[in-house]
């Protein structure tokens, strides 16, 4: 190979790393899953997602590792939370990348919590209350309800910022509105014996899906967010239950299995091991495998 | 019984008998009535057929109105949601936090002799500390967004003694694009990977060895820095900074120029899900003048060129990527620097100058592994090579002590939640040639306010 080629060969090979990113597809970088793949199912061909964390992950204590960076130095549009879920990592990502499109306030940047209606806003804002979020629950995906409003809002803003597809994306939003609509009817259909169920959660994480089934929290294992039990308070939960009893304790993936199973042990109430996101369980495959799975799972449990 | 039986029989037949009665008198009378009938039934069809258009109307406006009142709520729902303010701070005063810490510290030796052997000293906070009960230096950071261009951020230090330093005071770029980041003011410099983290993220109670003797514990200066971030999907940051040169290894100098310059790179990414790694590369330059220290009664002062380079490497690893339960973080630094120029010994009286050159170097290697939720175990081994110091002429007064400096550190933590931590530390230090420290601290950290975002 003579010096002028093996220029070429490099000089190519230069261009081809550094516009990996620069495609035409609209670059997505997800902060949770469930974003992941709402933004595919809106986006379909005309972007390309990465997931920041997976279901096996507490999204809110995740770093902000190099490859976070990266995506986020790339990335045309962020899709988040919010909420304050993010607070730990986020805002280092966007300060250490100085990517202007996907800073607060511009359009590349997308809190679904800013959507929907949360719940579990707290009165009192002191660290003493353990890890809560001022601006609410932020576990809003578990309602599907809540998907709705958020893909209407993300869809409205794929098309502003790519604007050349605003028909494609507009047409995705209306197809998946309707099969999400029937999905939801059907979900509601199926899930009717579970109105009214009492449960104990592992983490105070299910408020929405509560409110969208009717399920009754009688009791969570963490005292606090985020503060793990002491034995005294788990005896006193036990008391607690036999008194009041409660059909299954629910837990996320990404949670330790085995305080919930100290319950099962005790109470003799089944644990449910919730997908909480896509990709959470084998069938979770994405939005709708989502809930057909978590439906599933807590009728399974009242059997 | 059978009275009321028969007596409700008989009113029975009576009555079927009425009518019976009547149609055998009259059939005109007879289909008079049929008449009438049917023209009752027709008009009740009428008037039933009438009534159930009505309410056919009817239903379709009700299921309107119920559409309409569920836009309705769906909008008042939106009308709820849409004022709620940003989640970020909520209001337009600055994010603000306080780090407390304290210490028990338990020493074999007196720490005021405190010293690293073949090493010129360099003033700046090395050592173990006190003995006893020690508060640690408790800092306050007052950070917000500027405008839409711009953050800033102010720590303010105040130590044990009362006295209160400018830790780091910075406005930063936000959203340059093309992955530019400005930074200007004072800071910790990009340099290393241990360098720019506060001492309340440390893993350990102290800085490794390394820190103390190549930076004197951390190199921050006054300057502006420049950082790129490449458009690849692997992590690539180039930095490069240039400051006032105001800390060791850098001297103080009245001059327009700059007295520090440095130039880094990181590397960056994950290998599968659960690990995740950053390399470096850095270097700094500095021109010290005058630079003085004191060292048996005497103090002497060099002016000449001051060449660091540091390679670092920092591998993390959780299961699935999920730090919470257990994880396990391997960290690693290596120093080299050169000293070149001229020493002048006993500056106030004797005032012998001549060439100084020096080739020293150091590393350390540290690893923490978090066992199960909120409790950590960490080891470190810290050593320094003293290698080739030339004095020249002032070999004579100066000596040529050469000694390799070690130190095992062994620590365990325990975070009740991501914002408290209490610490147990236990250290063999060997920085001194003729005796050996052991250490035992008790340390708390405390992280009040805004939640803060850690670097990686």
């Amino acid at each position: 190979m003579n010096l002028a080629k093996s220029m070429k060969w490099l000089s190519g090979g230069l261009l081809a790393l550094f516009s990996i990113p620069a495609f035409a597809a609209l670059n997505i970088l997800a902060c949770e899953p469930e974003w992941g793949a709402l933004a595919q199912e809106l986006g379909g061909d005309k972007v390309s997602v990465y997931n920041a964390t997976n279901a096996l992950q507490d999204p809110h204590r995740v770093e902000a590792k190099p490859s976070l960076m990266a995506r986020a130095r790339g990335a045309d549009m962020l899709v988040c939370t919010g909420a304050e879920l993010e607070v730990g990592w986020l805002p280092i990502l966007l300060r250490q990348t100085g990517n202007p499109k996907v800073q607060p306030g511009q359009p590349g940047y997308f809190e679904a919590a800013h959507y929907v209606r949360m719940l579990e806003i707290p009165t009192r804002l002191d660290r003493a209350e353990g890890d809560v979020h001022p601006g609410g629950n932020p576990h809003i995906q578990t309602d599907p309800r809540n998907i709705t409003l958020v893909a209407d809002a993300l869809a409205k803003r794929l098309a502003e910022i790519d604007a050349a597809n605003a028909d494609y994306y507009r047409q995705r939003h209306v197809q998946f509105a309707a099969r999400w609509k029937t999905a939801i009817a059907n979900w509601e259909k199926l899930a009717a014996p579970l109105k009214g169920i009492p449960i104990v959660v592992q983490h105070k994480g299910f408020p929405y899906l509560e409110n969208w089934l009717g399920l009754k929290q009688v009791a969570a294992l963490e005292p606090k967010p985020g503060v793990e039990p002491s034995s005294a308070y788990l005896s006193g939960l036990l008391g607690q239950l036999q008194r009041q009893p409660a059909k299954m304790v629910i837990r996320a993936a990404y949670n330790d299995a085995r305080a919930s199973e100290w319950l099962t042990e005790r109470a003799k109430i089944p644990a449910v091991d919730l997908p909480f996101t896509v990709g959470g369980s084998e069938r979770a495959k994405d939005l709708f495998g989502l809930f057909d799975d978590t439906v599933q799972r807590l009728l399974d449990a009242l059997k | 019984m059978s009275f009321k039986r028969n007596t409700l029989a008989a009113s029975i037949a009576l009555a079927l008998a009425v009518p019976l009665g009547a149609q055998a008198a009259d059939s005109a009378e007879l289909a008079q009535i049929r008449e009438q009938i049917k023209q009752m039934k027709e008009s009740y069809e009428v008037r039933i057929q009438a009534l159930e258009k009505r309410l056919q109307q009817a239903e379709v406006i009700a299921g309107n109105a119920q559409a309409k009142a569920e836009k309705a709520e769906e909008k008042i729902v939106q009308s709820i949601v849409a004022p709620a303010p940003s989640t970020s701070t909520g209001t337009f005063n600055p994010e603000m936090s306080l780090i407390l810490s304290g210490t028990y510290a338990n020493l074999s030796q007196d720490p005021a002799n405190y010293r690293i052997g073949g090493f010129l000293p360099n003033g700046g906070e090395i050592g173990p500390g006190r003995r006893g009960f020690g508060l640690g230096e408790s800092e306050l950071v007052v950070a917000a967004n500027i405008d839409p261009y711009l953050r800033g951020q102010f720590t303010l230090a105040v130590t044990p003694e009362s006295t209160v330093a400018v830790e780091e005071a910075f406005v930063q770029s936000l959203g340059l694009g093309n992955g530019l980041t400005v930074k200007a003011g004072r800071f910790y410099s990009g340099v290393g990977y241990l360098n720019e983290r506060h001492a309340h993220t440390w893993d350990f109670v102290d800085a490794p060895l390394a820190y103390q003797a190549f930076f004197g514990g951390q190199f921050k200066d006054d300057g502006v820095q420049l950082k790129w971030v490449a458009p690849t999907d692997l992590f690539v940051e180039l930095g490069a900074e240039v400051g006032r040169g105001s800390n060791f290894p850098a001297s103080n100098r009245a001059k327009n120029g700059s007295g520090s310059a440095t130039l880094f790179a990181h590397l960056g990414g994950d290998v599968g899900v659960s690990h995740s790694w950053r390399a470096g590369l850095s270097l700094l330059r500095t021109s010290p003048q005058d630079r003085t220290y004191t060292g048996a009664g005497v103090t002497n002062s060099f002016s000449g060129n001051s060449r660091l380079e540091i390679a670092d490497l920092v591998w993390k690893w959780a299961p699935n990527g999920n730090p919470v339960n257990t994880n396990f973080k391997l960290q690693g630094e290596y120093f080299r620097r050169h000293e070149d120029g001229d020493l002048t010994y006993d500056v106030n009286t004797a005032n012998n100058t001549d060439r100084y050159a020096s080739a020293q170097s150091g590393w350390y290697l540290q690893g923490v592994y978090q066992f199960m939720p909120r409790w950590r175990v960490g080891l470190r081994r810290d050593q320094l090579d003293g290698g080739s110091v030339d004095y020249s002429s002032n070999s004579a007064v100066l000596g040529t002590e050469a000694f390799n400096p070690s130190k095992n550190s062994l620590m365990f933590d325990y975070s009740p939640s991501e914002f408290s931590r209490f610490r147990l530390q236990f250290a063999q230090d060997k920085s001194r040639p003729e005796v050996t420290d052991n250490q035992m601290f008790l340390q708390y950290q405390m992280s009040l306010g805004a939640h803060g975002a850690h670097k990686y």
